[in-house]
């Protein structure tokens, strides 16, 4: 029943911003607008919910649909003991999102993988580069529309 | 192309690279490093070395034939990596799985744990000079793959644990080898507490060494033996009790620096514990009954029967023969059809049976979980292991992301380092545990 309670709450607080509220296999999931994620995350850290851990952030590319990506955000809360899903859908043409480094630390890797894997951009990231892919590296190989054993084109050699 | 600390660094300062070929640098990272003498100034962490596109290569698979991918992430405990990937897709479907499955489960992933953190630290330890309780770790590792190889017919690439259950029984003699892994563990242990506890030259580079504040630790998403070291209490078999966890008696042991004695002191605790869950997990084990066994026949004359007529008694098999007797399957692999491989004496005996095999195998067909997404997580060697996979109702996962326990903690290595001599970055990295197949992916 706790549960239910912040779900309602969210519901009443940011009523705008939410398009979505439900519970899927025992995970509370929230479907966002990208504007309201700061603000909502901020909320969620702080006093009395205390979902102080970013656990994951990841990103699902469905290729045909329009907003074509979405943003995976799953929380944790030490105290409470409890996760949150958090789900905002990016459009193709504008695709960026609020940076959350000023909040986690790790942020900082995640949002690095992510734009490395799906070319999405963070607004504020401090050092937004390639992190497994090596610089020259064509496209994003996480998308749907970048075939499995596509060739990657010869780098030069370093001087 | 110039990295960050390239453009960053001081003129004064030397730039020196650590890696990604360096003996110190078990798994190929490389650190840069800004020195100022032998003081690091500023530093940088490039990973992504062995990037193999894991993810991408799981959304071409089937669910069944990304399996041994998973044992490929944390290659030091693959039954754990199995155990996180098999129970997600299990949440999907909503699996009931038996419980001397989910014993034998306990008793391999807490086997991979021990092995996961006595690699850990034989290497710390060898790093610091420490050789012999390099040798000593190394020899109780052997004990307890011989279990996991005798179990599961391999040391590194198990695949064992699957979608509704475990792929095989034990072996008749399982217990007894078990029992004397545990005790030759122990030994270790001991020993290697005798050798490391209170030792001059390994206290001076781990105590206060890379001090973590329970603060940041959480902020850096550190979880496992790394977030307890620190004080916080966060293990995921309390937290979110899975298989028989929560009727297994067991404690979370947790540290007070957060340095990187601490994380030495919490892995050596937590082995303690890990023993302590498989004794109870082989005491509860349910036994399977034997007379199954008594009446089977040889396969040659099963298959010379089956020329002639359907055989109706067990064959004797191998337990760790792929797809073992159908009498078998019971104590193992759930009964809800079509989660698991079928029976082979199905397979080759009759139409039916070859008919449900190839539907198993072929494209389009086998497991298929509802649309959806799912989260679930597992306490893997490093911390929590996640899985985070999207369905879209085919055959092969729309998506499927890892949550690696080892980024979030290596993401934190510059912080640790910084102010530091060059010599602490060999005893710290080695208390990450840093594993390249999982960090990564």
């Amino acid at each position: 029943m706790e549960e239910k309670k912040i779900l309602v709450l969210l519901r009443q607080m940011f009523a705008g911003e939410i398009k979505n509220v439900s519970t899927t296999l025992g995970d509370d999931v929230l479907v966002i607008d990208k504007e309201a994620l700061l603000p909502l995350v901020k909320f969620l850290n702080n006093k009395p919910h205390e979902y102080n851990m970013l656990l994951d952030l990841t990103c699902v590319d469905y290729m045909g649909e329009e907003p074509r990506f979405e943003m995976v955000y799953h929380l944790f809360s030490l105290s409470q003991n409890k996760r949150i899903r958090i789900k905002a859908r990016l459009r193709e043409k504008d695709l960026s999102i609020a940076s959350l480094t000023t909040i986690w630390k790790n942020a900082n890797w995640l949002e690095r993988e992510i734009f490395d894997l799906f070319g999405v951009h963070f607004e504020g990231h401090p050092d937004l580069r390639r992190i497994f892919m090596y610089d020259g590296f064509e496209g994003n190989p996480l998308r749907k529309d970048y075939p499995l054993r596509k060739r990657q084109p010869r780098i030069r050699l370093r001087k | 192309m110039a990295t960050r600390i390239q453009k960053e660094a001081r003129p004064d300062t030397m730039l020196l690279n650590m890696g990604p070929s360096h003996p110190a640098m078990h798994g190929t990272i490389r650190i840069m490093l800004e020195l100022d003498g032998e003081r690091i100034l500023n530093s940088e962490v490039e990973v992504g070395y062995l990037h193999r596109g894991f993810e991408k290569q799981c959304e071409n698979r089937t669910y069944f034939n990304l399996l041994p991918y998973t044992d490929r992430l944390n290659y030091v405990s693959p039954l754990i990596n199995n155990l996180g990937y098999v129970m997600t897709i299990e949440k999907m479907l909503g699996v009931e799985v038996p419980q001397r499955a989910q014993y034998i489960r306990v008793i391999m992933s807490e086997l991979s744990r021990i092995s996961d953190h006595l690699t850990c630290l034989a290497a710390m330890a060898m790093e610091c000079g420490a050789f012999t309780v390099f040798l000593y770790k190394m020899k109780a590792r052997e004990f307890i793959w011989d279990v996991i190889e005798q179990t599961t017919g391999a040391r590194m690439t198990t695949s064992y644990i699957r979608i509704g259950g475990v792929r095989a029984d034990l072996e008749p003699n399982f217990a007894a080898a078990l029992e004397k892994a545990i005790k030759e563990t122990r030994l270790v242990l001991k020993d290697v507490h005798g050798l490391l506890d209170k030792n001059k030259i390994f206290l001076n580079r781990t105590r206060d060494v890379a001090v973590m504040t329970p603060e940041n630790a959480i902020a850096y998403g550190w979880t496992g033996p790394c977030l307890r070291s620190t004080g916080v209490y966060y293990d995921v078999r309390k937290a979110h009790p899975y298989l028989t966890y929560d009727r297994l008696s067991f404690e979370v042991p947790l540290g007070e620096r957060g340095d990187n004695f601490d994380r030495y002191m919490v892995r050596m605790k937590e082995m303690d514990q890990s023993l302590r869950i498989i004794e109870q997990a082989a005491q509860y084990l349910p036994r399977t009954p034997d007379e199954v066994m008594a009446q089977a026949v040889e396969p040659a004359e099963a298959i010379k029967a089956s020329r002639q007529k359907k055989v109706r008694v067990g064959i004797k098999l191998s337990p760790n023969l792929e797809g073992s007797e159908k009498d078998k399957y019971k104590g193992i692999l759930s009964a809800s059809k079509g989660y698991a491989v079928p029976a082979k004496e199905d397979t080759y005996t009759s139409i039916e049976g070859l008919i449900k095999h190839f539907k198993f195998f072929m494209r389009g067909h086998g497991i298929r979980p509802p649309k959806g997404e799912v989260y679930f997580s597992v306490e893997g060697g490093n911390g929590e292991l996640g899985y985070y996979i999207v369905s879209d109702g085919t055959d092969r996962p729309y998506r499927l992301h890892l949550r690696a326990p080892c980024f979030h903690i290596v993401a934190a290595l510059e912080h640790l380092i910084k102010g530091r001599y060059v010599a602490d970055v060999i005893p710290t990295f080695g208390s990450m545990n840093m594993i390249g197949g999982e960090l990564d992916r």
